[in-house]
């Protein structure tokens, strides 16, 4: 929000002028008025005002909550595709949507992204909100958020969900930092909850390195907005809409507000297959011993059709591509089958890992933290059981 | 020119331990140490200054209880010039919305800086929220999960970044002012302060600033001021150990490939 001190005010109208979405006037005192309902927070007038009479207000803005409805996820894009964690997030949606009573709808910002709010319909989403335009071809942080905040005001969502990917950890806190929203940060479990007899999105997510869980709720802010890691969640099944309803508006942004550009992509070692989608990872730690072992956890990847993963200090040590680290400072993963090979365990691995349907360990150390999630785990060298457990595979699958 | 670093001291979160019935932390006997993050955003920091011909001034800030000098005593040993921390019962409980409008009305004070350097994220609390949101009250462009300064022009005042994104890393430029959220990259070697440094620090400011100094109600901070308000907390739930095996090498190769039979995994 901004705040326009009255007594500098010498209602010049510049800050009338170069208001994007008409938010400001002058009053009958010829001094400039802001009306919230429309300011998105851009900043835009502040650096024209010739009397620095225009300042930005901290304040969270105390929604009246019984004027929001419906749930959006944010339909965050790759090359004018839905990224994988936004039909997790509309399955979940979907669910918390039917509890409020409430639609289910996709925010979509992007320069060529017709097409993929369509597509959220197969997933869900009876809705689809979208801001289009060539500024919005690269990601940036201002733009979108400045295009979001203008939905959120017309719209007035009850619910504002994203991904916890790169993308959605940049915008959604300067959203909430531009409307003066709470916001919770990667998310594990959605549910909702009454307090004072109004539903209310219960986040939870782990804190303190995964040591503890919390609940968190944000009472008095609209919408409720909340960040959901990868993978948590399935893409739902048999909730195809066919084409979501299009509401489409004109941005109103001005392309002066960006201070930052991408200037080229940089190459990175040798990507591997992505984790996050593996149904297989056989995944190594520190017990692999050396970069060249990890052949060893590669071939038996290769046998059960996966991919290979790592923890930590794997990538400290240079051995794997960071792209490949699971866990909390990695990738959270949800595999069919993850092998954890001379991995030990620590809290930080773990909470990227528990939604995996198997678990199996292998590790020389009996009291291993890895062992207390396991669905099978195997007190041994690594070393010695995979060539055998490559020998017998390779076995069975010639014979 | 100025630039301005938040800090955190985190409890070493390798060594935490959950109480099982109650769910809260035990934090007796939990080191704290300044959050990792934290730190090689003020090694980037030093680093720029100490590559420029420019005249630069390096202020961290903490927000936390008194104890937290350490945590800025260790940033002044490394190479900050000044420190200020946020101390005030009132500044208790915040919500990262709150930490960041705390912080704001700090900056606001010192009159604002060319740059702005934290963490990606804090350690115990793993939000990433507070450089984004910083940037927003601030009115300026942030530059999340930034590995590397690549270039740093002070006379156009523009710095170009190796950032990590969904899709690889970028080289992103910005123009200042600018906040970087930094993440440490694997390399990465701390600064370790001698013993001249660690007495040199002593010397350094180091101001304490409330709810006074920064001209706020107690509504605007802590847990009055949060929108998000935890209700509970409680240990991780676990589906428990699951079947554990020892046994000859063949033996337990035998065992996985049962199990991976029995759910199907070997099936074409």
């Amino acid at each position: 929000m901004i705040k326009i001190d009255r007594d500098k005010c010498i209602g010049c109208g510049v800050c009338v002028d170069v208001c994007p979405v008409d938010a400001l006037s002058l009053d009958d005192d010829e001094k400039a008025v802001v009306d919230e309902g429309l300011c998105t927070s851009c900043g835009m007038c502040i650096s024209p005002c010739p009397t620095d009479a225009i300042e930005t207000k901290l304040m969270a803005q105390k929604a009246d909550t019984s004027d929001y409805s419906g749930v959006w996820v944010f339909g965050e894009t790759i090359d004018g595709e839905l990224s994988p964690v936004v039909p997790q997030l509309l399955g979940k949606g979907k669910e918390l949507a039917s509890e409020f009573g409430d639609e289910l709808a996709t925010a979509i910002v992007g320069s060529d992204v017709k097409e993929a709010a369509r597509a959220s319909g197969s997933f869900g989403a009876e809705k689809a909100y979208v801001i289009e335009g060539e500024e919005f071809e690269q990601y940036n942080t201002l733009f979108y958020s400045s295009a979001l905040a203008q939905l959120i005001k017309e719209f007035k969502p009850r619910v504002l969900l994203f991904g916890a990917t790169h993308l959605g950890r940049d915008l959604a806190p300067y959203v909430a930092g531009q409307l003066g929203l709470g916001l919770t940060a990667d998310c594990t479990e959605l549910s909702i909850q009454e307090m004072d007899g109004e539903k209310l999105l219960l986040q939870t997510r782990p804190a303190l390195g995964g040591n503890v869980m919390a609940d968190i709720v944000c009472p008095n802010t609209r919408p409720q907005m909340a960040t959901v890691r990868p993978n948590v969640f399935s893409p739902p099944e048999g909730l195809d809409n066919g084409d979501p309803e299009i509401v489409e508006r004109e941005a109103k942004i001005d392309p002066d507000i960006s201070t930052v550009k991408i200037l080229e992509r940089l190459e990175e070692g040798e990507a591997g297959a992505s984790v996050e989608e593996a149904d297989v990872i056989v995944a190594g730690g520190r017990g692999v011993g050396s970069k060249e072992n990890f052949q060893l956890l590669e071939d038996l990847a290769d046998t059960l059709g996966g991919v290979v993963g790592c923890s930590r200090p794997i990538v400290e040590d240079g051995w794997i591509p960071k792209s490949q680290q699971v866990g909390q400072s990695g990738k959270t993963v949800s595999p069919k089958l993850y092998i954890a090979c001379g991995i030990s365990g620590a809290i930080q691995h773990l909470v990227g890992i528990r939604d995996s349907d198997t678990i199996i360990a292998i590790n020389k150390d009996p009291d291993a933290p890895i062992f207390e999630l396991a669905d099978l785990s195997l007190v041994g060298d690594l070393h010695e059981v995979i060539p055998k457990l490559l020998e017998r595979l390779r076995g069975e699958n010639g014979s | 020119m100025d630039f301005l670093v938040f800090v955190k001291q985190v409890p070493d979160t390798n060594d935490v331990e959950v109480d099982e019935e109650s769910g809260t932390i035990i934090r007796e006997g939990v080191e704290s140490i300044l959050n990792p993050f934290d730190e090689y955003a003020l090694n980037l920091a030093i680093r720029l200054k100490e590559e420029t011909d420019e005249e630069v001034e390096i202020t961290a800030i903490s927000m936390g209880p008194p104890q937290a000098k350490e945590a800025l005593r260790k940033c002044l040993a490394i190479g900050a010039d000044r420190a200020i921390l946020l101390s005030d019962k009132a500044f208790a409980g915040a919500d990262t919305w709150a930490t960041s409008c705390t912080l704001f009305k700090a900056v606001e004070k010192l009159g604002g800086a060319d740059l702005y350097f934290t963490g990606q994220e804090a350690t115990d609390g793993n939000t990433a929220q507070v450089g984004p949101e910083m940037a927003s009250n601030l009115n300026i462009s942030p530059i999340t999960y930034v590995e590397e300064v690549l270039d740093f022009d002070p006379d156009e005042g523009t710095i170009s970044v190796r950032k990590e994104t969904d899709q690889g890393y970028m080289k992103v430029q910005g123009k200042l002012p600018l906040v970087l959220s930094c993440m440490t990259p694997p390399d990465f070697e701390p600064r370790i302060p001698g013993v001249k440094e660690i007495m040199a620090a002593k010397k350094k400011p180091m101001e304490t600033w409330g709810s006074e100094e920064l001209e706020g109600s107690s509504d605007q901070f802590g847990l009055e001021g949060s929108e998000s308000q935890v209700i509970s907390t409680y240990p991780p739930s676990s589906k428990g150990p699951g079947e554990k095996f020892e046994g000859t090498p063949e033996e337990e190769a035998t065992k996985i490939l049962q199990r991976l039979e029995s759910e199907g995994f070997l099936d074409d």
